[in-house]
């Protein structure tokens, strides 16, 4: 499957050209070109999938292959750094996902972007991620997906800072790589401490039992108390929540949405922000084995996570940052999915699948939100729901995929999402009902803003508009159309035919208790949403609203998350650290050089009096200077 | 009285100290340049004199004096080259004045 490499090198070159000769193509040239080469790629990726998941079973599980590989950097005889593709289910599941997601947001941008200046360089710069993208995911071991991980992060950084004369986008751009690049360092420091125990960076290796027998060797070493595995595997995890917008590294995220709509849809929902899930899921068998102690910790950030950011979304007022918060919260779904696993085999690893599930599900709905919010965003010029309300007239087909895509999240059958969330949810309440209704009742909060928003937009009171909203061009109701369609029918895949925790078949079956709960509570929530939103005149939301103003002007001001980081950054860091290095820095440090130059100087100056220009005084210098020598030759004879 | 070599090297020990006196204290650079001309004769006559007395019948001290005439007078020549476009461009002989090179 040698053709796995034109996948990965396909958008590299597309980047290449479109980055170095896109300015001489036309608009519309550069879309083509960029788009076209997605779709080859969206075409190899299917038909990837289709070889490998049609290519017969080993032991019963789909084997690893590695159709390419070849030796970059070479530390010592067992630690080298490779480049290379390592096909297994979740790295073709991928493959899929983000091929699709990439097409679909390449054909929106067609109509969306058009007329933008920039052009070329946003197709450039989407090829640019969906290499990286693709590299990350089809990493043959974990130098590799550090080197594509970094990658996706600057194609998000240059992405979100599009509109590059924006000082908000600006800012936003330089926060997501901030934030991001700090908790990478953890992720650094995660494989340093793995690879020095285990001698290896592959994940074949580190996953086929191999080093099974190093690797139990090194967790009986301890650091501070606890395991070295558990360390570098914790510190891995760090890296995954940065990227994935976990609590509190999440700050970035709803920032990022400064960015051009299908950029968020792209980057910002579907693809780079599950790479932390991906990760999980890549060294899920190292979790399992040697540190489900920081599974458990995954289970409660990614819980917390989930709540708090849920609570959040319920008062956001833009509508991209409801759904950068809705994006948070399932990705925190997904974390509490992997956290929850006890162990490899189908049952106990329940929530592999149904994260993996999630993960896919998600990225289709969640992509054709983002998609419809960019088509509402086109027609009314304006991020705010007060700009809007009404809409379903004037917008047909972006109302109905919108609902579509409003009734998947909050876990409608036969949507897409109520099948993977109902798997989340099953898997958590066989770990601790605790976790189990606390993500019941998520999932209702997820029902409840997600319908708010719903109603915000398309019923309720209508704006004024400038000019009657009218229905977006083709390019850009098509995908919303195809996704529309894959989020109704994505529910229906076996996944659990695919993608299991041991790779063995497994057949999903829904628990008809956690069903029907989950069921009941999400249309319960969308109900009073309903209740709240549909009319003109909400008067309940903004009654509740006055009653517990504290906790609504906080949930407003997103607890305060921003604050706390100015402060610690400014007050803490900043002043009592920087500050005083700064003045050390600047007078001592400087202060020493300097005085060893002003030292010179004077020295230099009292000297300078002797070369006075009058000759006569050089003259006497030089008859005194031979009486002197003279002197003292007669004084030695 | 017959003149000794003392009395020549006295004579021209006088003229080396006048020379080197008149070069340290006039400020004219003309007389800075007599005084010059009166430290090298002083040598010449050292030459000569020591010449006369110790190798009566060699030649060695003799063309050595001419040699430094001929070199002093082509050194005299360039020195006043030198003071005429000093004189033109400053306008004075003082040696005082002569101090715009010094840094």
């Amino acid at each position: 499957m040698e053709y796995t490499l034109i996948i990965l090198l396909l958008p590299a070159i597309m980047f290449l050209f479109l980055g170095l000769a896109g300015h001489k193509l036309k608009h519309k040239v550069a879309g083509l070109f960029g788009t076209i080469s997605l779709g080859l790629v969206t075409c190899l990726s299917y038909f990837t999938a289709w070889e490998y998941f049609t290519s017969p079973r080993v032991n019963g599980v789909f084997e690893k292959i590695i159709p390419f590989n070849f030796e970059w950097l070479s530390f010592s005889e067992a630690l080298h750094v490779d480049i290379g593709i390592l096909l297994d289910p979740i790295s073709v599941m991928m493959l899929i996902v983000i091929s699709t997601v990439s097409l679909m947001v390449h054909i929106y941008s067609l109509g969306y972007m058009h007329g933008e200046k920039g052009f070329q360089r946003y197709y450039a710069f989407l090829s640019l991620f969906t290499f990286s993208m693709l590299g990350l995911v089809v990493a043959t071991n974990i130098f590799q997906t550090y080197i594509f991980w970094e990658l996706v992060g600057v194609s998000s950084y240059l992405l979100i800072g599009f509109y590059y004369t924006k000082p908000s986008a600006i800012a936003a751009s330089k926060k997501a790589f901030i934030v991001t690049r700090f908790a990478d360092l953890g992720f650094l420091i995660g494989i340093l401490v793995l690879s020095f125990y285990s001698q290896t960076f592959s994940f074949v290796e580190l996953m086929n039992g191999s080093s099974d027998a190093i690797l139990t060797g090194a967790a009986t070493q301890t650091f501070l108390g606890i395991g070295v595995l558990s360390w570098a595997l914790g510190l891995m995890f760090i890296g995954a929540a940065g990227k994935s917008a976990m609590f509190p590294l999440h700050i970035w995220l709803p920032d990022a949405m400064e960015g051009p709509t299908p950029v968020s849809a792209l980057i910002h929902a579907a693809t780079m922000v599950v790479a932390g899930v991906y990760l999980v899921a890549r060294m899920f068998y190292l979790y399992i084995g040697f540190a489900p102690g920081v599974l458990e910790i995954i289970a409660i950030v990614g819980a917390f996570t989930s709540l708090f950011s849920a609570i959040i979304a319920c008062v956001q007022t833009d509508i991209k940052r409801v759904l950068a918060f809705s994006t948070i919260s399932q990705i925190g779904f997904m974390m509490v999915a992997l956290g929850v696993c006890t162990g490899m085999d189908s049952h106990e690893g329940l929530g592999y699948m149904a994260s993996m599930f999630h993960l896919f599900t998600h990225a289709m709905f969640k992509a054709l939100l983002f998609l419809g919010a960019g088509s509402i965003i086109h027609a009314v010029h304006s991020n705010e729901m007060k700009d809007m309300g009404g809409l379903r007239k004037f917008m047909p087909i972006t109302h109905i995929t919108f609902l579509i895509a409003c009734l998947a999240i909050a876990g409608i059958p036969p949507f897409s999402g109520f099948f993977s969330k109902d798997e989340i949810l099953a898997a958590a309440f066989k770990f601790n009902p605790a976790m189990g209704w606390t993500m019941t009742v998520i999932a209702g909060l997820t029902a409840f803003y997600m319908f708010r928003l719903y109603f915000n937009i398309f019923w309720g009171k209508e704006a004024k508009h400038h000019h009657t909203p009218h229905e977006s061009p083709l390019t850009i109701t098509i995908p919303l159309i195809i996704l529309a369609i894959v989020t109704i029918f994505g529910g229906f895949i076996p996944f659990g035919h695919f993608i299991t925790s041991d790779g063995l078949l497994y057949n999903i079956h829904l628990d008809p208790q956690v069903a029907i709960t989950s069921v009941v509570v999400a249309v319960l929530s969308i109900a009073i949403a309903t209740i709240f939103y549909k009319n003109k005149e909400q008067k309940i939301p903004a009654m509740l609203g006055e009653k517990l103003s504290g906790l609504h002007k906080a949930a407003t001001k997103k607890f305060y998350i921003d604050e706390v980081y100015q402060f610690i950054t400014h007050r803490i860091i900043f002043a009592c650290i920087s500050t005083p290095i700064a003045w050390f820095d600047r007078h001592i440090v400087d202060g020493f050089m300097n005085l060893m130059a002003s030292s010179t100087q004077s020295l230099s100056y009292s000297i300078r009096k002797f070369q006075s220009g009058h000759v006569q005084q050089y003259a006497f210098v030089f008859l005194l200077g031979i009486i002197f020598i003279i002197g003292l030759i007669l004084l030695v004879i | 009285m017959e003149i000794q070599v003392e009395h020549y090297l006295i004579i021209s020990t006088i003229m080396l100290c006048a020379g080197i006196y008149g070069f340290l204290v006039r400020k004219n650079t003309l007389a800075m340049l007599i005084s010059v001309e009166l430290i090298l004769n002083a040598a010449d006559i050292n030459f000569a004199v020591f010449n006369k007395f110790l190798f009566p019948n060699q030649l060695e001290g003799h063309f050595f004096t001419l040699f430094a005439i001929g070199i002093v007078a082509a050194e005299t020549a360039v020195a006043i080259a030198i003071i005429i476009n000093i004189y033109r461009n400053i306008q004075t002989l003082n040696v005082d004045k002569m101090d715009k090179l010094k840094h």
